[in-house]
């Protein structure tokens, strides 16, 4: 009776858990889509959403509450915060993008040489892997944009030096298990040379691993800009960023709160829909 | 391989790593543009003053020569001298360090409560509703600025409720429990969406183990299977994956320290950032890495004690 009641239970869901799996992923990556979409739009129609320059200072017009001039009210300076929101969007997604780039570039390059010759450059690379893992995110980042200048290139050199990491992690891994496939070894057998095997036939089936994993650095990396905005280390002012923008309304906290609120929203939101899309790409790569 | 030699080589892999920590640290020096003192020192100091640090940190000697003697001073406890105060960057460290052990400690310790009936309330009910809504947890959480959950914490939670302060350390056991709270319960938000994830995932592989099958064979309540079976061996990976993000936990206390001004280590490392304070910089960074190596070694050899299956690949 109980071992029929388990196998009756257990079994058949098993399936239809499989199906929802599925369904979840599938709406998870159009719902992704959907809301990065509209932040894009919003972001890049900034000109047309509201009329205030996000960098004018006009003192008199300071800690404004929300109204239909000012949507979101005005900050410690007087600027419009529906104003800077918009125009940080623009810095902050744009730059995370952008930043995520080169490591993913060279992390592909290094794990696929990793991967494919081993040997003393997957000893020496390895080694510099672990080098880098050993180091807290933020100790490192906000160590090396001190060293390197605070301001827009000392984190995209940062976020380069540390991110390449993760991708050449991956990309070795993949490698490893894709290096003695029958189409590789066709490939070889063919006699084509390392280069065209590594680019032309391991690479597209490698690669896809890389970029589900590129959605949630975006994500990391964006966090990581904002947080060194928040600290001055990052995008310089008056430039509107979300991170300097909570640092300007911290203060405000217990009158103004929607000013230090709001663009942490942006980021959580703007978060939400990358994790989304790489959750649901992951799934929609694997099957 | 057995259990002894394994510990052994997990030792021995250590020091290489640690090696190249401290030339990784040592190295960040030069990568500051231009005369490093002139650089620090600012534009308007007179320079004597500049020269007398190049001489004092041995800038024009060979590289190997300076790294030398860096890790000469890195074993005889000698991190360099604060350019603010007049003090050892080890001393200045001392002094911070208990409000930064308290923070890890209590983070940690937040971080299981909030994990373990989170993740196993998903893992009982694949695929239903609550598991959909845990399973939404790690995609918020990722991204979520640590210092905007501090500020939100500190606007929801202490500024209604009293009970917590918003900023210090406090000055007795209770006023230092009390303060740590929040800062403790930011890290567990930054940190818990990795280790419910995790906790999620073992559960579940334990779920479908034979052990398991027989439990529910034998007649036990759904429950005792949960609590007795997969709980306990689910938490291994659980404790292991906390283990190996040590190195967020860490980078996480720069932040919730700044923002809750407590007087740790991670603040101190912000401060001297601002105040560019080069050789307390460099060895934070430095202690800091070097503790995150040693925990995560140290889990993963309390790993391989606890679970004979983990061995050398």
């Amino acid at each position: 009776m109980l071992l029929a009641e388990s196998v009756e239970t257990h079994a058949p869901p098993r399936k239809r858990r499989a199906q929802t799996r599925r369904w979840f992923h599938r709406r998870t990556l159009v719902l992704g889509l959907a809301i990065l979409g509209v932040l894009v739009f919003i972001a890049a129609a900034a000109p047309l959403l509201t009329p205030y320059n996000p960098t004018v200072q006009e003192l008199s017009n300071a800690l404004k509450p929300p109204s239909l001039a000012h949507l979101l009210g005005t900050d410690p300076y007087g600027r419009d915060v529906w104003a800077r929101l918009l125009y940080a969007g623009r810095i902050d997604i744009s730059v995370a993008v952008l930043a995520v780039l080169t490591p993913f570039l060279i992390g592909t390059g290094l794990g696929l040489l990793m991967g494919y010759y081993g040997g003393w450059i997957d000893l020496v690379v390895g080694g510099l892997i672990d080098l880098v893992m050993a180091f807290p995110f933020y100790v490192l980042i906000i160590a090396l944009v001190f060293v390197l200048g605070a301001g827009l290139q000392g984190v995209f050199v940062a976020v380069a030096l540390i991110g390449w990491v993760s991708y050449a992690r991956i990309i070795r891994g993949e490698v490893l298990s894709a290096r003695d496939r029958e189409y590789v070894l066709a490939a070889r057998a063919s006699g084509f040379g390392d280069a065209r095997i590594v680019l032309r036939h391991v690479l597209p089936n490698v690669v896809t691993q890389a970029v589900v994993f590129a959605m949630s650095d975006i994500v990391v990396v964006m966090v990581g800009i904002v947080t060194l905005g928040y600290l001055g280390l990052g995008v310089p002012a008056p430039t509107p960023d979300w991170g300097s923008m909570i640092f300007d309304g911290q203060t405000y906290i217990t009158s103004d709160w929607l000013i230090a609120t709001v663009p942490g929203l942006a980021v959580v939101v703007t978060g939400l829909a990358l994790s989304l899309i790489g959750d649901g790409l992951a799934d929609v790569l694997r099957t | 391989m057995d259990r002894v030699s394994y510990i052994g080589i997990r030792a021995i892999q250590v020091v290489p790593i640690l090696l190249g920590i401290s030339v990784l640290v040592f190295m960040l020096i030069h990568l500051i543009p231009g005369d490093p003192a002139r650089t620090l020192l600012g534009p308007r100091a007179p320079e004597a003053a500049v020269q007398a640090l190049d001489q004092k940190w041995g800038l024009d000697q060979p590289l190997l020569v300076q790294f030398g003697r860096f890790l000469g001073g890195i074993l005889h406890g000698d991190l360099g001298d604060s350019l603010t105060y007049q003090e050892s960057a080890t001393a200045l460290m001392a002094e911070r360090i208990e409000p930064t052990l308290w923070l890890l400690v209590a983070s940690a310790l937040l971080t299981v409560l909030i994990t373990v009936p989170v993740a196993t309330l998903a893992a009982a009910r694949p695929d239903r509703l609550a598991d959909h809504a845990v399973r939404l947890v790690p995609l918020l959480g990722l991204g979520m600025p640590t210092f905007w959950v501090a500020i939100m914490l500190i606007l929801l939670l202490a500024l209604t409720t009293h009970v917590f302060p918003v900023g210090g350390f406090g000055r007795d056991f209770v006023g230092h429990l009390r303060s740590i709270f929040l800062p403790a319960l930011t890290i567990a938000i930054a940190i818990s969406p990795i280790t419910i994830r995790s906790l999620r995932a073992s559960m579940l592989e334990v779920l479908g183990s034979d052990y398991v099958v027989s439990a529910r064979a034998k007649g036990l309540t759904e429950r005792r299977v949960l609590v007795a079976h997969v709980l306990r061996n689910a938490m291994i990976p659980t404790v292991t994956v906390l283990g190996l993000n040590i190195g967020w936990l860490v980078g996480n206390t720069l932040i919730v320290e700044k923002v809750f001004a407590l007087p740790g280590i991670g603040a101190l490392m912000i401060d001297s950032i601002l105040s560019r304070d080069f050789p307390v910089v460099q060895a934070i960074a430095l202690v800091f890495a070097i503790l995150v190596v040693l925990v995560s070694t140290t889990t993963d050899l309390a790993r391989s004690l606890l679970d004979p299956r983990v061995r050398l690949r």
